[in-house]
């Protein structure tokens, strides 16, 4: 995707699904040197699926795993110009009030990061059972749309509903939202769920999400990056690309490559293997990303 | 009909007999679709509880038409057989049924798809077509 100059050595993705290993270039000029609110190149970072309360043999290191990502983020050689956690901050509890102490100790812990700004979104287990409340109190919205640097950011909460649907609410929002945005406009979606039916036998889809693609299709540089799958996954309806993030909690099987969707695993000879977190670089000359893949502990 | 004529009865009671007849002649003609429907048509009653389906392998035959009727103990929860395109919700209180007729033989994965409760992920079946 895009022939950008990289900082350093990174991940290339090559079309669907494959990724090259680039030899990449020291030196990032071109952000420095740029002309102020212009569309500049700039990078963030992707978080995602850190379930703050889950216990369980997939992950003994259940109480540390997130903290250690924080410090991962912290020791990147470049500050991200901001964090996105594409949801499932925490693991479901049956009990407000539990759902609200983990919403507040993940909070505390993602402060740690040294950033300016982070946005954040629910997943499933953050707001499926009480339709975002606690999570908002929080949090704030579910939905909302910024920009950064030429690129115009949309995050979308196909989560609150437990059916895994937007809903018309929001999708007509969606759409007075792209009425705005001129066809070439450099459009980047965040949500939780996959928009495309990735594997609908593991409810990894979302029910109207159909709509929401129809309603971005007509833009020219769409790329949506999503979390839920807990894995890397890298798709193309039409012209829009989809990546999916690995978790922050435990990695999930490919899809349908066994008969539950049952975490993989805890390997103690790699811990941690399977789990990480992302740097995505939006260059000037292209419209498309770069995106680098980081474990969560070296080694 | 020939013990109706065979009453004396007012106009007004003709018709209300006339009516009640054709009404019961219109069930029993129900009756006999439902049995007709029922004799080829394979019932299969289904409970859902946190987070679980009982029962979660479903033995059907290929051709052969399945309504499966769905209730739950607890919360609300969700079936969906993408493999058919079926799917409805399973509300507390209230029964509701999906019906098709599988159209081909093998193993296909169920789901709840409304959100449920920590296990909401675990709580998958298998329809066996054979």
């Amino acid at each position: 995707m895009g022939n950008a100059c990289d900082r350093r050595s990174f991940m290339r993705l090559a079309g669907l699904g494959g990724a090259v290993f680039v030899s990449g270039l020291s030196g990032w000029a071109t952000a420095a040197g740029s002309r102020d609110n212009a569309a500049t190149d700039f990078f963030f970072v992707q978080m995602s699926d850190s379930h703050w309360g889950f216990e369980g043999a997939p992950n003994p290191d259940a109480h540390g795993t997130l903290q250690k990502a924080v410090a991962a983020v912290n020791s990147l050689d470049q500050v991200p110009e901001f964090i996105v956690f594409t949801g499932d901050l925490t693991h479901t509890t049956d009990d407000p009030q539990e759902r609200r102490k983990r919403l507040s100790e993940f909070k505390a812990i993602v402060s740690e990061l040294k950033v300016k700004q982070v946005y954040f979104m629910p997943g499933e287990h953050d707001a499926g059972l009480d339709r975002g409340k606690a999570y908002q109190e929080f949090f704030g919205k579910t939905h909302y749309t910024f920009d950064h640097k030429g690129v115009h950011f949309i995050v979308l909460d196909n989560v609150s509903d437990p059916g895994a649907s937007i809903g018309d609410e929001q999708l007509s929002w969606l759409a007075l939202d792209l009425e705005k945005q001129a066809k070439d406009a450099r459009i980047v979606v965040f949500t939780h769920r996959p928009l495309f039916d990735l594997y609908p036998q593991w409810d990894w889809a979302t029910r109207d999400g159909a709509r929401a693609l129809e309603l971005l299709m007509p833009h020219a540089n769409v790329t949506v990056f999503y979390g839920h799958i807990h894995q890397e996954n890298h798709h193309m309806t039409e012209h829009i690309a989809h990546h999916s993030a690995k978790s922050l909690i435990f990695p999930l099987p490919a899809p349908g490559s066994q008969p539950k969707r049952t975490p993989l695993a805890w390997d103690s000879a790699q811990p941690y293997r399977g789990l990480g977190f992302r740097e995505v670089d939006a260059t000037q000359k292209s419209a498309d990303y770069s995106i680098t893949e980081y474990p969560v502990q070296k080694g | 009909m020939t013990r109706l004529n065979n009453i004396h009865t007012s106009p007004q009671r003709r018709r209300f007999l006339i009516g009640a007849a054709s009404v019961g002649i219109g069930l029993a003609a129900s009756a006999i679709a439902i049995a007709q429907t029922s004799s080829q048509e394979q019932v299969i009653k289904v409970v859902a509880s946190k987070f679980t389906y009982a029962p979660n392998r479903i033995m059907l035959k290929r051709g052969v038409p399945v309504a499966l009727e769905f209730t739950t103990l607890d919360v609300p929860m969700g079936f969906n057989a993408p493999d058919f395109k079926v799917r409805t919700d399973i509300l507390p209180g209230k029964a509701s049924q999906v019906r098709f007729t599988p159209d081909k033989v093998g193993e296909f994965t169920f789901h709840c798809d409304l959100f449920c409760g920590s296990g909401h992920e675990d709580m998958t079946g298998v329809i066996v077509v054979t």
